[in-house]
């Protein structure tokens, strides 16, 4: 099986869409001609016609308004928002209405809507290129948010994220894009939205992470073996909603937690799996769970995201302290 | 001052661009709004009148009664504690009669919450708009190809763009979309992302602002320094054009003619009616004497729009007041009607909006799916 990069394997992913269902349009700001700024959906196009993969004028809220129309007439849009930042563009679209609108009807009417977006720091952008939001999504009702962490999960996800009948908000790390190599068939296959995946099994620590975070830390987890200390690395791919029981089932057999996210450390993801392991697992916790996360300021520009961004050697500090507890 | 020159020794001081000359242009051009009939129900263009049929002037005149009465009745309602939320609609029959009239069953509307009269006309009942404003998810079922009633102003535009398109990617070759706001909702960028969508897509979308004079307590002439908001359709390079909202007859042509235009793969249209909001801004409480004088209203209450065409259909003996009355009463009972029905569906419950948050609930809203079922069951 060939290795192919992780923005490879979205590409192929939403090539896969397109062919299956002919109700399947991709667009977005350069998505077109220029198949994207990062070049996701690059020869889309030319396969599939100016009808179906086409760019749009520079306007996010008109984009994914636009996208509840289309939705609205038959069509399954999958727009790119170019960089998660923008999001807060298109906030009324996403919040205020397309996750609303299986609810407004009465669970009549389908929003199949995937907004696509990278995120994520560490390529030293311009400001509000790297922000990583996800916190302000989760907690939006009627919307589901999902992040691959390898090129084959990619794939399997946006597959998937597209062919729900639920509006998906659809994470790429940024960092990723190029930096992640792996196997991915070149058929078919999906990967369910809502499972946690076991990247590396352990005994002694679970570390629970996701996107671009998780190299960071299979890293640790390294360093960690080397001390004899075995980690559990849990990639929680879904955001929202969360998948409790694999998380639950490795804290009853590693009966210690570390729970990282590449956000600010305020309310989110982490603090989410911290409360529901405390809610739904606490008695098998012999150590506090302790998390990873970037400071509670705003997101750096580029010359202090390398401090700012957490590492493997925090996740590893982290995972020392709290088996050491 | 533009300096653009210096002649022997001396300056020439001379303007490249009379600025003041440019803006007073531009509102002009657009300040030319379509009329059919005036106060008095006087023919003021022949032309367009002889495209009306007797019928039809009965049916539209029909029309406006028929949402006056529904305001009325609907205000009543709301006043005994009947209702929840409700937008007026008084003072606008013809600017929503009009329009609404001149659209087909197969054409998709966006409305926004003051256009519950033309949702109705386009396939709605009155029995769910009731249930709609009592805050009932079952009011949003209607068989009509349109969008719930928004009450984020501006996103019904952006949403319109996209109906407008999909149509036209459907490959429908006689059908639109079209949307309602206020000049309030003029402001909102949504507006013009979705008039320059619907632009650079070239898509069957027809834009209606009704500039009823006031969003909630803040006038029209604060709200923009230009001076129609037909114009706003110059910058999305499209045709834009204002109506008298107060002349059921020419809304109807123009928004007739609008959507002949869209239809025919022309792109989108931006139609402003000149209207007023008679009454509140909503039921919830809003006092009109706070912001506005007697004075001021005065001369849009002349314009009233059922005036008008009851006066020349009167003339024509065509109309009576006893007419009115009868059928307004006949309106009334039918309301009565529908907020009965609206009262005997059973009360939402959390556990079915519960179920209904995705297609497939997942595991923590299954829990508390059980957990509200038994708290319900009770």
């Amino acid at each position: 099986m060939a290795k192919k990069t992780y923005i490879k394997a979205i590409t192929e992913g939403i090539d896969i869409a397109l062919a299956e269902d002919p109700k399947t349009l991709v667009f977005g700001e350069d998505v077109g001609k220029n198949g994207g700024v990062f070049r996701a959906t690059n020869g889309l196009q030319t396969k599939y016609g100016k009808d179906r993969v086409f760019s749009t004028p520079l306007a996010e809220s008109g984009i994914l308004g636009m996208s509840i129309g289309l939705a609205a007439t038959g069509w399954r849009p999958v727009p790119e928002i170019q960089f998660m930042g923008f999001t807060f563009e298109a906030m009324d679209s996403i919040a205020g209405q397309m996750s609303r609108v299986r609810f407004q009807y009465n669970g009549t009417k389908n929003m199949p809507i995937t907004i696509r977006t990278p995120y994520g720091g560490g390529t030293h952008t311009a400001e509000l290129h790297g922000d990583d939001l996800e916190n302000f999504f989760v907690g939006i009702p009627g919307l589901r948010v999902v992040t691959p962490s390898s090129a084959y999960d990619a794939k399997g996800l946006v597959i998937s994220a597209i062919e729900n009948n639920d509006p998906v908000l659809f994470l790429e790390n940024l960092r990723l894009y190029r930096s992640v190599k792996g196997e991915v068939p070149d058929d078919k296959y999906t990967v369910p939205l809502d499972k946690a995946n076991v990247v590396q099994e352990g005994n002694d620590i679970t570390i629970v992470t996701y996107g671009g975070m998780v190299p960071e830390a299979v890293k640790a987890a390294k360093k960690l073996a080397k001390d004899n200390i075995s980690a559990e690395v849990i990639d929680l791919r879904s955001l929202y909603p969360l998948d409790t029981d694999t998380i639950f089932e490795s804290v009853k057999k590693t009966h210690h937690v570390v729970v990282v996210q590449e956000s600010q450390k305020m309310a989110g993801v982490g603090a989410q799996v911290a409360s529901a392991i405390s809610e739904g697992a606490i008695m098998y916790l012999d150590a506090p769970i302790t998390r990873v996360a970037a400071p509670n300021s705003v997101y750096p520009f580029p010359m202090a995201e390398d401090v700012w961004l957490p590492r493997a050697k925090e996740i590893e500090d982290a995972a020392r302290q709290v088996v050491n507890y | 001052m533009m300096l653009i020159g210096f002649g022997k020794g001396c300056f020439i001081m001379a303007n490249a661009v009379d600025f003041a000359k440019i803006k007073a242009d531009e509102g002009a051009a657009y300040a030319k709004p379509v009329q059919i009939l005036d106060n008095d129900g006087n023919v003021v263009n022949k032309e367009l009148m002889a495209n009306f049929t007797d019928d039809q002037l009965v049916d539209l005149m029909k029309k406006m009664v028929w949402e006056r009465a529904l305001h009325e009745q609907t205000m009543s309602f709301s006043q005994q504690g009947r209702l929840g939320f409700y937008a007026p609609t008084w003072g606008e029959e013809a600017s929503e009669m009009g329009t609404a009239s001149a659209f087909k069953k197969q054409d998709f509307l966006c409305p926004a919450y003051r256009d519950i009269p033309q949702l109705i006309q386009h396939g709605a009942t009155v029995a769910q708009m009731y249930l709609w404003s009592k805050g009932h998810l079952k009011g949003n079922l209607f068989e009509a190809r349109a969008l719930r009633p928004q009450i984020i102003i501006g996103a019904q535009m952006v949403e319109m763009a996209g109906a407008a398109l999909g149509i036209k990617k459907n490959g429908e070759k006689d059908a639109v979309a079209y949307a309602y706001t206020g000049e309030g909702g003029s402001s909102q960028g949504d507006t013009y992302e979705g008039m320059n969508f619907a632009g650079a897509f070239q898509a069957p979308a027809v834009f209606i602002i009704q500039n009823n004079g006031w969003a909630i307590s803040y006038p029209s002439k604060l709200q923009t320094e230009a001076q129609t908001i037909a114009q706003k359709g110059v910058a999305a390079g499209i045709p834009g054009v204002q109506v008298d909202g107060m002349d059921v007859l020419a809304c109807y042509e123009v928004a007739k003619e609008a959507r002949e235009f869209a239809a025919a793969g022309n792109g989108p249209v931006l139609i402003e009616t000149l209207t007023y909001r008679f009454g509140a801004h909503s039921s919830a409480g809003d006092d009109p004497s706070r912001y506005r004088t007697k004075e001021e209203e005065k001369p849009w209450f002349d314009k009233d729009p059922l005036i008008r065409l009851r006066k020349y259909l009167t003339k024509k003996g065509l109309w009576s007041e006893d007419e009115e009355k009868k059928y307004a009463d006949e309106c009334k009972d039918d309301f009565k009607k529908a907020i009965k029905e609206a009262d005997s569906v059973e009360p939402e419950k959390v556990s079915d909006m519960l179920k209904r948050t995705f297609e497939v609930p997942t595991p923590d809203i299954k829990e508390q799916i059980k957990e509200y079922e038994a708290k319900e069951s009770k």
